[in-house]
């Protein structure tokens, strides 16, 4: 479980995260949502530690992350995976290189044990023959199928994708989406998930935070969202008039309606 | 104000490589990777490089010394001490500037636009041990031994350059190569080496660490680390001449 903690981060007088306090459970899809600039990249990278927050806490169950020493850092960020938006593969290194680098830099598994390890996770993210190739010889849904099984080799407690499906068709963007979901089951993890793709939100948003303007504006499960009362968040969320329509289609669906109204 | 700024950082980046290895094994393999990179992926330049400065030397010295009063063994002798004190390692590291210091600026800035940095620090390894350290370590390593060849090699291009025009027998030329010889010059000439390693390698590793932005960044962040170093190596090697010699 991740909690934060009345969060605060400013860049000189721009105040980017303003109070923001959640509790991410394990074993769920914590989505941070928003428009551009509303602040979830800068949270999320607060999180992970690769900003010094200007107040608040972050606490990995229970443990001050926020307030560790390096070490201990160290050690902690070794239950974490992360997915990054360009996949942020090492490019001089094969796709099973990319994926063995964090079980050779902290592991004592032989080679062989090693290499069982990789073919496993890229098995479970359906990559088992691209082994041998190289991340500019595959295509940017193989990347951020790597960055996954990167993340996830070193079994982590705490997954973390930011944007896992941009520049992605909506297809696989779905099959990003269900494997994150996947993952997160089968292994039990707390995954935050940074995104503002809409297929996301319905489709693996256990729970949601929408940030706007540097602060919380709205949390909830995709169950929820489509009751929301946030003109904030409906202007984001349904922006478009087909959004508007399959916000209907849902709520009468969810009230055991047809889309002509009726029971 | 911005160069203290700069230096500030650069000092920080310098003392956040000294932590203990979190695997001694994977940070053995980048160095020896750094050294092969560095070392053999030079050679051919440095080669090249020396032995057409030998070869020039030995020309327009001898067209400089046109009395019948001067031996023409002074002519190997000049060449020598040219080659060692100057040319060897100042051109040399020169040259080193542009090829693997814009190699290193390039590859961390790379790897910084593309989020691999911040790849390597979320899995919990310090990126200036892992990635800067290596680089650094193998530059003071290869960059000497590049040195003593680009001199062994600047001197055999001047003797043969000297042979083939007719300016001086081989034996002139071997003559004046081992008189009045002074091994300082060689030690001189690596401490030289070494000053210019460390300079060829941690002003770009600066510079593309610390990159912001993209593509474009990374090309001018690339331009600043070699231009900066080629000036810095010739500051360096005026005070080294004036405190040593």
């Amino acid at each position: 479980m991740i909690e934060i903690r009345d969060l605060k981060k400013s860049f000189g007088e721009k105040v980017v995260i303003n109070s923001v306090s959640a509790v991410m459970e394990p074993g769920k899809a914590n989505l941070i949502i928003g428009a551009s600039g509303s602040g979830k990249t800068v949270l999320m990278k607060c999180l992970v530690g690769l900003f010094e927050p200007d107040g608040g806490e972050v606490l990995y169950d229970g443990k001050n992350f926020t307030a560790m020493e390096d070490d201990e850092r160290k050690e902690l960020r070794q239950q974490i995976g992360m997915l990054f938006q360009g996949s942020a593969l090492f490019d001089s290194q094969t796709v099973a290189q990319n994926v063995k680098f964090p079980l050779d830099m902290f592991t004592r598994m032989t080679y062989s044990e090693k290499m069982k390890r990789v073919n496993e996770v890229l098995e479970r993210v359906n990559l088992k023959d691209a082994n041998k190739k190289f991340p500019a010889e595959i295509s940017g849904g193989m990347k951020k199928r790597v960055g996954i099984a990167r993340a996830i080799v070193l079994n982590p407690k705490y997954l973390f994708c930011d944007e896992p499906n941009s520049g992605l068709d909506p297809q696989t963007s779905l099959v990003i989406d269900k494997l994150i979901y996947e993952v997160t089951k089968e292994f039990n993890m707390t995954t935050i998930v940074n995104t503002h793709d809409m297929n996301s939100v319905m489709e693996i948003g256990d729970h949601i935070i929408y940030m706007h303007q540097g602060e919380k504006e709205w949390e909830g499960s995709n169950k929820q969202i489509i009751y929301s009362k946030s003109k904030k968040l409906n202007d984001f969320i349904f922006a478009s008039e087909f959004l508007q329509d399959v916000k209907e289609m849902r709520m009468l669906e969810a009230e055991g309606r047809g889309p002509d109204g009726k029971k | 104000m911005n160069f203290f700024n700069h230096f500030g950082r650069y000092i920080l980046m310098i003392k956040g490589m000294f932590t203990r290895p979190e695997n001694w094994r994977m940070y053995w393999k980048e160095l020896m990777h750094q050294c092969s990179d560095i070392g053999i992926g030079s050679l051919g330049i440095v080669m090249i490089v020396a032995l057409f400065i030998g070869a020039v030397s030995t020309l327009q010295t001898a067209y400089q010394l046109v009395s019948n009063l001067i031996p023409k063994s002074t002519i190997a002798q000049i060449v020598r001490d040219t080659v060692i004190l100057e040319f060897a390692p100042t051109i040399t590291c020169i040259v080193l500037a542009g090829v693997v210091g814009s190699k290193i600026a390039s590859e961390l800035g790379n790897m910084r636009v593309s989020e691999q940095i911040d790849a390597l620090e979320i899995m919990g390894i310090n990126t200036k041990a892992y990635l800067v350290m290596p680089k650094i370590l193998a530059s003071l390593i290869m960059i000497p031994l590049l040195v003593i060849i680009a001199g062994v090699l600047g001197i055999w291009g001047g003797r043969l350059a000297g042979t083939l025009s007719g300016i001086l027998s081989p034996e002139e030329f071997d003559g004046g190569l081992l008189s009045g010889f002074l091994p300082f010059n060689v030690a001189f000439a690596l401490y030289k080496s070494y000053t210019f390693a460390f300079i060829i390698s941690s002003i770009p590793a600066y510079f593309g660490y610390f990159v912001q932005g993209g593509a474009l960044e990374i090309g001018k962040a690339s331009t600043t680390a070699v231009v900066t170093s080629c000036i810095m190596i010739l500051f360096a090697d005026y005070v080294l001449a004036a405190l040593l010699l």
